[in-house]
């Protein structure tokens, strides 16, 4: 400090920002979602711990539209392209988005995967997330909704023990429905503790072997898809 | 472990507050993290000391507000308790707090000219 007239004094200002932290990723999401919108393209972020059969519903799934919709997706992995392969055999148009070390999908590698891809073909575009029930869901993909597939075999009390992921969720998928005859699971308890972290609980029983519960899981994207045509965000950007 | 690109995401946004005013030295961020926003607290101050070494916001400390969440009746707005079924008077109840990632504010120190 100066002692003649006190310059080099400091200060401390402060500075409001009051500024979502995610506010880049949420930018980047909006556009995507624009983009979806505009092509008729309805956008699925499919999330769920590694193995609850996000993969198998998606082949279930395709094999029964298979002549009747055109799907695409986009399938994040932190390492391998396996279930874009799988989902390729099935029919699906699939781009594997490797991560490496990162836990989730943000809406950049969306977007630069879409890049690559015939997306505005599809009908109904999946994008498989990283298997995880934490990170993906605060990440925003430009999604028309988020779908979280709950394999029955991981225990009743999934839905309490990761409200952040469930409160988001549009729908659970409550997959490997055909394994409930082998288990000590009681459903009620699921539906029961989902009700308690999602204010608008909607469920749907699958089976990604059997097919079980697959026709209803594809009369709800139906209607999704309906509600996205009508939605006043589309109107806005068709005018 | 998304903490960490939540620190990448503040170090940037600090770094564009800092580049609008040339000198200035960050010394507080206040942040508002809510309880469903899906931030484990004690991986965000790791992910913020690990990662501020060599950035604009080296001598910054990071003061965190932690938001508690709090569901309402959409109808009637009484205040649902913890684990409580998240219906009322029939409807959904809605989220009223808790779901924020939010940069509130930067105490930047500057050089009186």
């Amino acid at each position: 400090m100066c002692e003649d007239c006190g310059c080099g004094d400091s200060e401390l200002v402060p500075v409001d920002v009051h500024e979502h932290l995610l506010a880049d990723n949420d930018a980047r999401a909006a556009h995507l979602r624009e983009h979806f919108v505009e092509a008729n393209v309805l956008a699925i972020n499919l999330m769920g711990s590694p193995g609850s059969g996000k993969t198998a519903v998606l082949e279930q799934t395709a094999r029964a539209l298979a002549g009747k919709r055109r799907l695409g997706a986009v399938s994040g992995d932190l390492a391998t392209d396996r279930d874009a392969r799988r989902l390729e055999r099935a029919g699906i148009a699939a781009r594997a988005i490797t991560t490496g070390s990162a836990c989730h999908l943000d809406a950049r590698m969306v977007h630069d995967a879409l890049h690559h891809m015939a997306w505005r073909d599809v009908d109904t575009f999946f994008i498989e997330n990283v298997g995880n029930l934490v990170c993906p869901a605060i990440y925003d993909l430009g999604q028309a909704a988020n779908v979280v597939a709950l394999s029955i075999t991981e225990g009743e009390d999934k839905p309490l023990k990761y409200p952040v992921m469930f409160r988001r969720a549009d729908l659970v998928l409550l997959t490997k429905i055909d394994l409930l005859p082998h288990l000590d699971v009681d459903l009620g308890a699921i539906r029961d503790g989902l009700a308690r972290v999602m204010p608008e609980p909607r469920i749907i029983a699958v089976s990604g072997r059997t097919g079980a519960g697959i026709d209803e899981w594809i009369a709800w994207l139906d209607a999704r898809r309906q509600a996205t045509r009508t939605s006043p965000h589309r109107a806005e950007l068709v005018e | 472990m998304h903490e960490y690109s939540i620190v990448a995401a503040l170090v940037d946004r600090v770094q564009r507050e800092v580049e609008a005013r040339p000198g200035a030295v960050p010394r507080v961020l206040h942040v508002r993290i809510g309880e469903l926003a899906g931030v484990e607290l004690p991986l965000l101050r790791t992910a913020f000391e690990t990662f501020r070494a060599r950035t604009v916001c080296e001598a910054a400390e990071l003061a965190i507000e932690s938001v508690p969440a709090a569901w309402r009746c959409a109808a009637c707005g009484r205040a649902l308790a913890t684990g409580e079924i998240l219906r009322c008077c029939g409807k959904p109840a809605r989220l009223a707090a808790g779901d924020d990632i939010m940069l509130e504010q930067i105490e930047l120190e500057v050089r009186d000219v």
